[in-house]
């Protein structure tokens, strides 16, 4: 009897609380952070590196509102441009009204009009689409996607047909003197938004509705028998998540002074998709991780072939096909080998694996830049320099180095990754055991 | 479909409204019918690869743009009709080496991984044609044996290549429907339709028999874009025109439903070709109730016509299904 009563005890106690080292901790990495963002545009102060930081920054938010969908609530959605286009629209009227009547409204405040797009619109089309998950879900987002998309070219007073809205963000009303025209004071609007809703949505998945999405990813059923409506819960994620989708997209009307239809399309909605997928949609920073990666990836990608887009197509398959949990599902990984200290078992059969993994990458390389050689540009001179490694185009052998480079490279990688696996085993078993044993 | 077809002012006046009125019904159900048809060549296959496999297969309408281009360019080196046999096969092989090489290794890590797979695969297919075949339409000619008008009604020729679309997608559509019904392999498919896991529990080759209907339904689509390319456009966002609609037709009609996704085929078939050949608008129609909307902010919606939204047509539906029946119009399963 005591015994039940001091458990019941224990149960309705509150948890224990944090200790000082770990608040410390978690404070610390908010603050890091915020200082980072603070040093930044200092270290790399290049127009062209503002500008990428700043695409970055919208990326990550975006991404982040796609994975309190895809990720936390386990909905995939292919129209999620939807809610970060009507943002960006909403945001680009609402700064050409108050500029017209000069309203004393200061242009950081917009963000949080876009936002508000973004939530109404979620509000009004989330409650049928979130009727259904899974399969149905996918396909519905697409077809309201295509819809909300077809309609912006019809549309044209509002949307601007083909050539979209723009705006002067100089025009408004002015506080402490920030006039909003160097793309600095961007950058440090954008950083700042990008700090609060990145806080704002960690704050979320800790909540009670947050855990109650992960319940409804893992088990809708088991959510109805403790009396939640997993439609409900499905809805709400999908109001928070146009939320932070339409912040993200005034801040990037707010960037470019404009908004036009592509904003809405299926490429946006594709590479946010994307970029949170590969960043790995299992972990909280994920997504954060997967919108620098594909934004830095795709800005430089251009410069170095001119159908960066296949290559990407193709990195995507690969993430999905061998690395499911992204790039920090597969960091994470690493972690239990790191607590026992073994991780340098790891690395010989690691460095083994890569280097035929990379030439089958070369060879494909190769291969695809020779055939765009033929098709795309044959006039041009066969002397081509691709992610900087100069070959003759035209010569014949390069179709004999690319094939051999990728039959071999695949036997061999395949041989290695094997044994990578075998590798990976035996030192997670080992690892396990040690940890256990202390 | 193309508005080739559309009688014009002209002739109007000559026939007067009633026969006008009458080529235009008979002229728009024959190319919504075929539209249909075509939408189903592709939708039959996506119904029944996600019924077994349960993948919704995102690139489905990149083997249709497949197959129209492989017919294209076998239509260049030996002619019309060895391409009409020879670009489906070479799409299905494409189609079953996916599956069985690629599908089958991600199925492990679950549905949202296998979507996400055949999502890039269809990102991965539109970049590769259009780095081989350019991104402007490429020319692929009706055959010149069919290279002429059927029949004439009143004053419009109807192409006779149409009418071997029609027959083509018609024959096809009545093998399928035999080969369910009457053979052995497509009464386990049919079984595998309602009772996936029994099929399997009875022993036979699921994994066989999923690469088989996986590179039958991608050659089915590839049928579609063979037949399609020299009438419609030939170009490399051909899928992606088409994929979102066949998502439509699969969920109007109701998920796993082969004769819900037929009904749905016509059904937006004919929606979407009788909208392209109306030209009336909100304003014409009420124009004299409410002269003031014109000028109004609302005047987009006021004086588009019909024939503008026939684009958007079928997602309207979509929206209207999922309202008023979510789960599809013959459609049984939640998901």
């Amino acid at each position: 009897m005591t015994d039940l009563a001091s458990h019941a005890a224990a149960l309705g106690a509150a948890p224990p609380r944090p200790t000082v080292s770990d608040r410390l901790k978690f404070y610390g990495i908010w603050l890091a952070t915020a200082v980072a963002l603070l040093v930044l545009p200092q270290v790399f102060s290049s127009g062209g590196s503002l500008t990428t930081f700043s695409l970055v920054g919208i990326s990550i938010i975006f991404a982040l509102s796609y994975n309190i969908l895809l990720g936390q609530t386990g909905m995939l959605s292919f129209g999620h441009a939807v809610y970060y286009g009507l943002g960006g629209f909403l945001a680009i009227h609402a700064i050409n009204i108050v500029g017209f009547h000069k309203w004393p409204i200061p242009l950081p405040l917009m963000p949080l009009i876009g936002g508000v797009a973004g939530l109404f619109f979620a509000a009004l089309i989330g409650w049928v689409m979130t009727q259904r998950s899974g399969t149905a879900f996918a396909m519905i987002s697409l077809g309201l996607a295509e819809l909300v998309a077809s309609s912006a070219l019809i549309l044209r007073t509002f949307f601007g047909g083909e050539a979209g809205i723009s705006a002067n963000r100089t025009k408004l009303f002015k506080v402490f003197g920030l006039s909003f025209g160097p793309q600095i004071q961007i950058y440090y609007l954008i950083a700042a938004w990008t700090l609060i809703a990145i806080i704002a949505m960690y704050a979320l998945t800790r909540t009670p509705l947050g855990r109650m999405c992960n319940a409804v990813r893992d088990n809708p059923e088991r959510v109805q028998f403790v009396g939640y409506d997993p439609h409900v819960v499905r809805y709400l994620a999908f109001c928070f998540s146009g939320f932070f989708a339409g912040i993200a997209g005034a801040l990037a009307a707010i960037n470019f002074e404009i908004a036009n239809s592509a904003y809405l399309g299926a490429t946006q909605s594709g590479t946010v998709l994307f970029s949170t997928y590969i960043g790995g949609i299992g972990f909280f920073i994920g997504p954060i991780v997967g919108a620098v990666f594909v934004t830095v990836l795709s800005l430089g990608l251009s410069d170095l072939t001119q159908v960066w887009q296949l290559y990407f197509g193709l990195f995507f398959i690969a993430v999905v096909a061998f690395a499911p949990g992204g790039i920090t599902g597969l960091l994470m990984m690493h972690r239990p080998l790191i607590r026992a200290g073994m991780l340098q078992r790891m690395l010989p059969s690691y460095l083994i694996a890569v280097v035929p993994t990379l030439a089958l990458c070369t060879g494909l390389m190769m291969m695809i830049e020779t055939i765009v050689h033929y098709t795309v540009n044959p006039n041009e001179s066969p002397n081509i320099k691709a992610f900087g490694i100069p070959f003759n185009a035209e010569r014949p052998s390069v179709w004999a180095i690319s094939a051999v480079l990728i039959i071999v490279g695949f036997i061999l990688a395949r041989m290695s990754w094997t044994r990578v696996g075998q590798t990976w085993d035996a030192t997670l078993s080992a690892a396990r055991a040690k940890v256990h044993a202390t | 479909m193309d508005g080739r077809d559309k009688p014009g002012h002209d002739e109007f006046i000559r026939h007067g409204p009633d026969k006008i009125m009458l080529e235009l019904i008979v002229i728009s159900t024959l190319n919504g019918v075929l539209y249909g048809m075509l939408l189903f060549l592709m939708a039959s296959g996506l119904t029944v690869i996600f019924s077994m496999l349960g993948v919704l297969n995102f690139a489905h309408a990149s083997f249709y743009m497949l197959g129209a281009f492989f017919g294209f360019q076998i239509s260049r080196w030996f002619g019309f009709w060895p391409g009409l046999i020879v670009a489906p096969i070479l799409a299905g092989a494409i189609g079953a080496a996916v599956e069985r090489y690629g599908l089958r290794r991600v199925h492990k890590n679950g549905h949202v991984a296998e979507l996400l797979f055949t999502f890039g695969l269809a990102f991965a297919i539109e970049e590769i044609v259009s780095i081989i075949w350019g991104k402007v339409p490429v020319d692929y000619r009706t055959p010149e044996l069919l290279d002429f008008p059927a029949f004439t009604i009143f004053s419009t020729n109807y192409p006779a290549y149409k009418m071997f679309m029609l027959a083509v997608s018609v024959v096809i559509f009545l093998g399928l429907l035999v080969a369910l019904k009457k053979t052995r392999i497509g009464l386990i498919v049919q079984a595998a339709l309602t009772h996936p896991h029994m099929v399997a529990h009875l022993g036979h080759n699921v994994e066989r028999i999923f690469m088989l209907v996986f590179g039958v339904g991608t050659a089915l689509a590839a049928v579609a874009g063979v037949i399609a390319g020299p009438s419609l456009v030939t170009q490399s966002n051909m899928a992606a025109l088409v994929g979102p609609i066949l998502f439509v037709v699969v969920v109007v009609g109701g998920l796993g439903s082969l004769p819900g996704a037929f009904i749905a085929s016509l059904l937006i078939g004919l929606l979407q070709t009788f909208a392209v050949s109306i030209n009336g608008s909100l304003g014409s129609v009420f124009g004299p109730l409410g002269p003031e909307l014109a000028q109004s902010w609302l005047s987009d919606i006021w004086n588009v016509s019909v024939a503008q939204v026939a684009p958007i047509m079928p997602y309207l539906l979509l929206v209207l299904i999922l309202i008023f029946r979510p789960m599809g119009l013959l459609g049984t399963r939640e998901s």
